[in-house]
């Protein structure tokens, strides 16, 4: 969240670019698989790898799902939009031009609402966003010099997002960056990965600072390199420090020296100068000949927009609201994806009292998919399964602890909770008389307890009613009435030993 | 029947003889390859001759003709093909040092067409390298020789094309047209060129030089032949998002029959100054032509068509510019053998793999593109395109073709043009507007000067309107006897020696 900029005395300032790779299954302009991991040069074509006379052929799909990360970004949409080449030399980009797009991007002027540390919403503009071709990758060989090219990822579809420089601070950025990645994963658009390269994060910032009564504002630096969230708020704070430090020593101001681009370097912690441009590169940017411009109809838009369903914002409210469950966990829910909160809702319809759904998902399940390293998709176990066991203990026909080992073991088998209980007779035990029975055979075998019970106080004598509930659990085979069983054994041990329980 | 009298003959003929059994495919094919060995050497038309392929192909045609099985349009009809149309498993250079030894895993689907309309794909045509140029002197391999007079240049790009058929080495050859580069080789060579309307045929697998202008085309000795090809190559391509899906007419079904009524436009301004006085005049007479058989001949004006080179030039290069930047030693085709760094291979791979002609055109192009140039240059040019285009649309409202000649000259000497590239690029001036504007073009004999040197004549229809180019095209053609006759190859060559 946010944090006050009011001890300093300047304004941090920072826009992001954000490259994000779409979740389709072919490339962009062919019909490769897209497809992070495989062997190099396998997911490769000859349009893919820019051979004489081949041509590029858009994927709808892409477009489509170009559009939806769009939508919901609240960008305008253009109703004609073109394909430029962008030229330049690089052994990653086999035919030295990248089809991008320039002038007529397929939207822009948007915004993503983020939440604040007070509490509140923020929006962050949206400058434009556009689709375009991702290049290779060079693999640099540790010695020996000789680099290789891996074109797997060459030609798959990149969507381009730039944002205004709304970010005060370097928690406001990777708050952007959070909500970016979930609204996109929420739509299905990308996974957004950061360490496979499906989400790329460049940052141009500068410092606003007050001086003799006058704002200055010191020159834009684009820093790049950043590898994760946590990189990119670390290389804000330090570049934001850095830069105030430089003023101080030079009164640099924006526009009176070249723009600088730096790298964020991990293992140091700092940010490294890697050029100053004399004026921006010139990419010969021109119309590509060999698309047709794109025409998006009111009718492609009506369908694009009837295929985002609920934002994560909108379903962290209702999640809380309609389901009466803590906002925390409404929040930590949807942030765990899409396809954990439905889990979660499914889940949910099928209990009386909806927080246990939420407990169940925030401790059992996600230690099983932690344990497991499974998404929740992995996991073998249907939300009505689960609300069915975990029903049975709302219903009192099962303990909790008895819950567990049926969860366990519908985790390995897949077998329904009924069929488990009965097989393994882990039935409640409730029957009042049945259990005081038992809790004074209990105390007559273990007369040890009651002296100690009558020599501790507080918290110790305490200790031993729990010790007690322990026994009986293991003569029930865990199958007891937790709060029977404790009132039983707290009125059985007062009324022995004559010392209250307290 | 012996081979020498075979060659010379149009498709037609050779798919009615074939379809009753007078011969064979192989016996078809075999009399073009020893025309081919006996002549090439002097004509130079083609860079690889596929002789074992095309024999293959043949014997294949005869003996499913044999089974009585099904045969596409162009059964045992060989066809030499442009060296800048991929084809799979086989050499293709753009006639350029830098694809020399670039052997494509695909076919273009021009190619792909072909081979499915059972054709005899019986080599591939020399050609100014990667397209540019006028006269085939480009090409990076060898010059190849006009077939009327071996010491002047086919024309170009597509000369080796032109040449092929003009040299009866095939009935039959496709080319590709970016600026003229089939219709000119086409009138130089005395035989008929076809550049479609943009969109008409595919591109997919032509090596692009400037990827909004080009297009692939026919070459045959006349129109009825031309008909037959154009309607095996065209149609939308799903690989090419720039091919139009219109329904494809039986061009050859419908071509001889004559237009009614027919309003022929004469441009003003290619028949004033700057034409060769013999090219004037057997325009002129074939205006005349179209008089005597009832057409209504009005004068035409296309004031913007005086922008068309300026304007190409800086189109086509930097279009260019951008689609050769692949050739640069990384993935394919030739790298340079020795190099200091990456910069370094790419300067060389390109400095040694490129001909001064390519890299005058990178260049161009490249500074035509540049910031600060490019309002001025490139979308200057794209706005002359549009009035270009305009100039069409409005003389199109009036007239239902365009005449005038293909070219100002006939065919010129070898390298009179080389050293003076602005020279060279006005034997363009009358066929560049047609690309520019997208539209369909054709250029078919229309006369020979004193010298015996073929004119051609060229004929221009608006947008997909090729059916009315060849019907309009066939009308003339038919009341004149230009497109019978045949290069005497014996006779040049013996020209040639005793010069020489």
């Amino acid at each position: 969240m946010a944090t006050s900029t009011e001890a300093t005395p300047y304004t941090i300032v920072i826009g992001l670019e954000v490259h994000v790779q779409l979740l389709t299954e072919t490339k962009l302009f062919c019909g490769c698989r897209n497809r992070f991991g495989d062997p190099p040069n396998t997911n490769v074509c000859p349009i893919c790898l820019g051979m004489p006379g081949v041509l590029p052929v858009m994927n709808q799909k892409a477009f489509q799902l170009a559009l939806r990360a769009a939508v919901a970004l609240n960008c305008q949409i253009a109703r004609f939009t073109k394909w430029d080449r962008k030229n330049y030399y690089y052994p990653d980009l086999p035919k030295n031009y990248q089809i991008s797009q320039y002038d007529l991007p397929f939207s822009h002027d948007g915004y993503l609402e983020i939440p604040t540390a007070d509490g509140g919403t923020k929006r962050v503009g949206i400058i434009r966003v556009h689709l375009e071709e991702d290049a290779g990758k060079l693999l640099h060989a540790e010695r020996g010099g000789k680099s290789q090219v891996d074109l797997n990822r060459a030609g798959t579809p990149l969507l381009e997002i730039v944002t205004k420089p709304d970010m005060n601070s370097p928690a406001e950025a990777r708050t952007f960056l959070e909500e970016l990645r979930l609204l996109l994963r929420y739509l299905e658009v990308s996974d957004c990965n950061m360490q496979e390269g499906s989400l790329r994060c460049d940052a141009n910032i500068n410092l606003h600072v007050q001086h003799n009564g006058q704002t200055v504002a010191t020159p834009i630096v684009e820093v790049k390199n950043m590898n994760s969230f946590k990189a990119v708020e670390a290389a804000m704070a330090y570049e934001a420090r850095r830069q105030y430090e430089e003023w101080l020593r030079t009164g640099a101001k924006l526009g009176e020296v070249p723009k600088e681009t730096r790298g964020w370097d991990e293992n140091r912690a700092v940010t490294v100068s890697q050029r100053r441009k004399e004026e921006a590169s010139d990419y010969r940017y021109f119309p590509e000949p060999d698309l047709v411009p794109v025409v998006v109809s009111e009718q492609m838009l009506q369908e694009v927009r009837s295929q985002i369903g609920e934002f994560p914002a909108q379903r962290r409210l209702r999640l809380a609201a309609e389901y009466g469950i803590p906002e925390y966990d409404a929040r930590v829910i949807v942030e765990l994806g899409k396809a954990f909160a439905d889990y979660f809702e499914q889940f949910a319809r099928g209990l009386e009292n909806p927080k246990n759904a939420s407990n169940w998902m925030l401790q059992d399940v996600q230690r099983t998919l932690n344990a497991k390293g499974w998404t929740i998709e992995q996991f073998p176990v249907r939300p009505e399964k689960l609300a069915d066991l975990v029903s049975r203990i709302e219903r009192r026909e099962i303990n909790t602890h008895a819950a567990r080992e049926v969860f366990a073991e519908m985790i390995e088998s897949g077998r329904d909770p009924g069929a488990i209980i009965a097989e393994r007779g882990l039935t409640m035990v409730s029957d009042e008389q049945q259990l005081k029975a038992i809790v004074d055979q209990v105390l007559d075998e273990n007369p040890k307890v009651l002296e100690d019970f009558k020599k501790k106080k507080g918290k110790k004598r305490k200790q031993v009613a729990g010790f007690v509930r322990g026994l009986i659990m293991r003569q029930t085979k865990g199958r007891a009435d937790a709060a029977l069983v404790e009132r039983l054994v707290n009125e059985a041990l007062v009324a022995r030993t004559g010392v209250p329980l307290e | 029947m012996s081979g020498e009298s075979l060659v010379g003959r149009t498709a037609l003929e050779h798919l009615d003889a074939l379809a009753k059994g007078e011969l064979s495919a192989r016996e078809l094919v075999q009399a073009y390859l020893e025309r081919i060995e006996r002549f090439d050497g002097h004509v130079q038309a083609f860079l690889l001759v596929d002789a074992d392929g095309a024999v293959k192909k043949a014997a294949e045609v005869d003996e499913r003709r044999a089974r009585g099985e099904p045969l596409g349009p162009l059964a045992g009809v060989p066809v030499a093909v442009k060296d800048v149309l991929c084809t799979e498993g086989q050499r293709t250079t753009c006639a350029s040092r830098i694809l020399e030894n670039f052997i494509p895993p695909y076919d273009a689907t021009v190619v792909r067409k072909l081979k499915e309309a059972d054709a005899v794909l019986i080599g591939k045509t020399n050609m100014d390298e990667f397209a540019m140029g006028s006269s085939t002197e480009n090409s990076a391999f060898q010059v190849t020789r006009n077939p009327w007079d071996l010491t002047r240049a086919p024309g170009g790009s597509s000369g080796g094309s032109a040449a092929a058929v003009a040299a009866c080495f095939a009935p039959l050859a496709i080319g590709s047209d970016t600026g003229g580069s089939i219709r000119q080789p086409a009138a130089l060579c005395g035989v008929v060129g076809l550049k479609p309307t943009y969109g008409r045929v595919s591109r997919y697998g032509l090596v692009a030089f400037a990827s909004s202008l080009d297009q692939i085309g026919p070459f045959a000795f006349d129109v009825r032949d031309t008909a037959l090809l154009l309607k095996v190559i065209a149609g939308h391509d799903p690989l090419d998002s720039t091919s139009v899906a219109r329904s494809v007419p039986d061009y050859l079904a419908c071509v001889e029959e004559p237009l009614e009524g027919l309003k022929v436009g004469v441009v003003r301004e290619w028949l004033s100054e700057g034409v060769d006085p013999e090219v004037a005049t057997a325009v002129r007479d074939a205006v005349a032509v179209y008089e005597k058989l009832g057409a209504d001949v009005c004068d035409i004006s296309l004031p913007h068509s005086k922008y068309g080179i300026p304007a190409y030039y800086i189109v086509a290069p930097a279009e260019a510019s951008s689609n050769l930047a692949r050739y640069d030693g990384v993935h394919y085709g030739y790298r340079a053998a020795r190099y200091e760094d990456m910069i370094d291979m790419y300067c060389r791979t390109r400095a040694e793999g490129f001909g001064a002609e390519v890299k005058r055109r990178i260049m161009l192009g490249t500074y035509a593109l540049s910031a600060g140039y490019y309002d001025a240059y490139y979308l200057k040019a794209l706005k002359v395109r549009r009035v270009i285009r305009e100039d069409f649309d409005r003389a199109f409202e009036q007239v239902d073709v365009i005449i005038g000649p293909t070219s100002p000259t006939p065919a010129f000497r070898l390298g009179e043009r080389l050293a003076d590239p602005l020279s060279m690029y006005l034997s363009d001036i009358y066929t560049v507007t047609a690309n520019l504007a997208g539209i369909a073009g054709i250029s078919l004999p229309c006369g020979f000067t004193q010298d015996g040197l073929p004119i051609g004549l060229q004929i221009l229809a608006p947008p997909f309107e090729e059916e009315r180019l060849l019907r309009a095209a066939r009308m003339y053609e038919r009341e004149t006897e230009w497109h019978r006759r045949r290069a005497d190859l014996q006779q040049a060559v013996a020209a040639v020696s005793k010069a020489g």
